[in-house]
């Protein structure tokens, strides 16, 4: 018998709800699912809402009564909040996060680095926000609650999964005991300690890094804006780092790396947290400044993957397919990107859009992006936390010599999460102009939003299915390529026909006209009238052409589908 | 390299002081973090990625 806590987890600034368990013995034979979701985290659910935007309904398992403990992921990119407009949350986490775009590095109270993203005007949503992750999945659970395609169960765990040909059988436990689900496809989307991937014995590949750091949420009044702060090598803390970052409700996160050969269980003491926190403060001029503690968690910096996320009919997803080290942002917003990846891949293989063998680009596609953050973020974490007496010294003769030497300063530069680019994917089309193009997003990279008028996004105007924005000359379509639309919507293919048009009318054919008086998506996007972009369901750019015709998108949006 | 420059010997005898002083200089402790600074410091000079490897290769050797 599974029996989950029923006490509302501690928080000084969160209210805890306690949801009613889903029981087997409150609800009759389970017929067979589409695809059962293990795990209610923001991968798990994102899956969920991405699958059912393409009209597959999933069974989300959540183990647990009630939304994590802690504020755990608090940092997301614009990507990630171009991915959550799709599912329908950016809107309520723009109402409460707290948006910015610039960082410091501090080094003996000098500000040595100060990085300033810029502000795009065509871009609807900033570099960066903050929120605490009980927030997310508040909104995200949400979103699931809303949508009839989804079978939310909290209080179910999945105890084992075992596959046949074209089916799992999940071993579900409950606090009403016990029950099966037969599924066609089961996500593992379970976390960093994924017990489905324990129990099919997968290993993950990479490197771990020795270096422990804690995580403490405070409650303090503290006048600083919100941005990202990183302190090294202080006085308290010698050769360490730490950052602090603001969230919503005057909560600040406190981020220090502790000293070689102590242990979570020492570090975690409430004494010893009272001491750093309290010389943290000293040091910043805020001594004696009352706080209050919410939360605190430890973790080490990792860089591991497994090497392939498909495994015949169960796929791991997010933190259950990879560990990315916490510096530039990495865990959840990589988990966005790959559960909508995931979402279309998935839900097109069940409606039968597309052979199964899609399956196999996702993952070769989402082991790819792992593989380029785990490059990308080992250059952070070896300057953040170095792994060996040699990348010790290097990084301390650079924190020395940035105080009065320019050009080392950009090695403070924190390689924040971004976008994958699937410039070899299979999907990308053999039959475009991208090497004519001389701007713009190239095949397999994600979209650039353009803002069409005060409050009107490009992107406002994705999703369901492939995106085809084509740049009408003289209010009018080639009859033709009117025809390959049609023809491709008649053969099943989701197909959304956007035609961007100068006037403020609408083109007769278009399933939309965006009216772009000031011709920024041709600008952005560097085509003229006549040409076009094909966008995947994930926004991934899979075509672009400087003259559209019909034959070319019919073969590039079967290439797409690998029919 | 800048082939304008070269080191001759009168050059390198100052360099050889300059450098045993620094080292004394800087101590025990902080010798070595000084003499990381300053290959970071002529790395920046010569603007030569890979002429700092094979000078790195040349000093490796016979250690």
């Amino acid at each position: 018998m599974h029996l989950p806590s029923a006490s509302p987890r501690p928080s000084i600034y969160y209210n805890y709800q306690v949801f009613k368990p889903w029981l087997p013995t409150e609800n009759g034979t389970q017929e067979k699912k589409k695809v059962v979701i293990v795990g209610a985290g923001p991968a798990g659910m994102v899956t969920a809402l991405e699958l059912a935007r393409h009209g597959v309904a999933s069974v989300v398992l959540a183990s647990d009564l009630q939304f994590s403990q802690g504020s755990r992921a608090i940092v997301f990119t614009r990507r990630s909040m171009e991915i959550l407009q799709q599912v329908g949350v950016a809107h309520r986490i723009t109402e409460n996060g707290l948006p910015w775009h610039c960082g410091n590095s501090i080094y003996r109270g000098q500000k040595v680095f100060r990085m300033e993203t810029p502000i795009d005007p065509d871009d609807r949503f900033f570099p960066m926000i903050n929120i605490q992750q009980q927030y997310l999945e508040e909104y995200l659970h949400d979103a699931c609650e809303a949508n009839p395609l989804i079978d939310f169960r909290w209080g179910n765990k999945l105890v084992h999964a075992e596959q046949a040909a074209g089916n799992v059988t999940a071993h579900v436990d409950t606090p009403a005991g016990p029950y099966q689900i037969e599924t066609e496809w089961l996500v593992a989307a379970d976390g960093g300690r994924s017990e489905i991937r324990s129990a099919m014995n997968l290993k993950l590949e990479g490197t771990s890094f020795e270096s422990i750091f804690v995580i403490a949420d405070i409650r303090i009044d503290l006048p600083y804006p919100t941005e990202r702060l990183a302190f090294f090598d202080p006085d308290w803390n010698r050769g360490n780092t730490i950052l602090m970052h603001k969230e919503p409700h005057g909560i600040w996160r406190v981020d220090y790396q502790l000293p070689p050969g102590e242990t979570p269980e020492e570090a975690l003491r409430p004494e010893s947290l009272q001491a750093r926190i309290d010389a943290q403060l000293k040091m910043i001029g805020f001594e004696g400044t009352p706080w209050e503690m919410d939360w605190s968690s430890v973790y080490s910096a990792r860089t591991l993957t497994l090497p392939k996320y498909v495994h015949d009919r169960i796929v791991f997803t997010g933190d259950a397919a990879h560990l990315l080290p916490i510096f530039g942002v990495r865990g959840a917003n990589t988990a966005f990107q790959d559960a909508q990846s995931l979402g279309w891949h998935m839900a097109y293989v069940v409606k039968g859009n597309a052979p199964e063998q899609l399956m196999q680009n996702h993952s070769d596609e989402r082991v790819g992006a792992a593989r380029e953050i785990i490059t990308e973020a080992g250059k952070s974490t070896r300057f953040m936390a170095p792994p060996s007496r040699g990348f010790r010294l290097l990084r301390d003769a650079v924190l020395s010599l940035s105080l009065t030497e320019e050009f080392v300063r950009p090695l403070y530069h924190w390689r924040t999460s971004r976008p994958h680019e699937y410039k070899h994917s299979a999907l990308n089309s053999l039959s475009d102009d991208n090497p004519q193009f001389t701007g713009g997003p190239a095949l397999g990279a994600p979209p650039q939003n353009v803002q069409l008028q005060t409050d009107d996004f490009l992107l406002d105007h994705f999703g369901g299915g492939f995106d085809l924005v084509y740049v009408a000359h003289n209010q009018s379509i080639p009859k033709d390529l009117l025809q390959a639309v049609g023809q491709a919507k008649k053969s099943g293919c989701p197909l959304k026909f956007l035609v961007i048009s100068q006037k403020n009318v609408d083109v007769t054919g278009a399933d939309k006209t965006l009216y772009d008086p000031q011709q920024r998506f041709q600008i952005r996007y560097a085509v003229s009238a006549g040409g076009a972009y094909l966008f995947r369901p994930d926004q991934h750019v899979c075509a672009r052409w400087l003259q559209l015709d019909a034959s070319r998108l019919l073969s590039s949006l079967q290439l797409a589908l690998m029919q | 390299m800048n082939s304008t420059y070269t080191l001759d010997i009168a050059g390198l005898e100052q360099v050889y002081d300059r450098l045993a002083t620094a080292i004394d200089e800087a101590g025990p402790e902080k010798s070595e973090l000084f003499l990381v600074k300053l290959a970071l410091l002529n790395a920046k000079a010569m603007g030569q990625p890979d002429l700092f490897e094979a000078q790195v290769e040349a000093a490796l050797k016979d250690l």
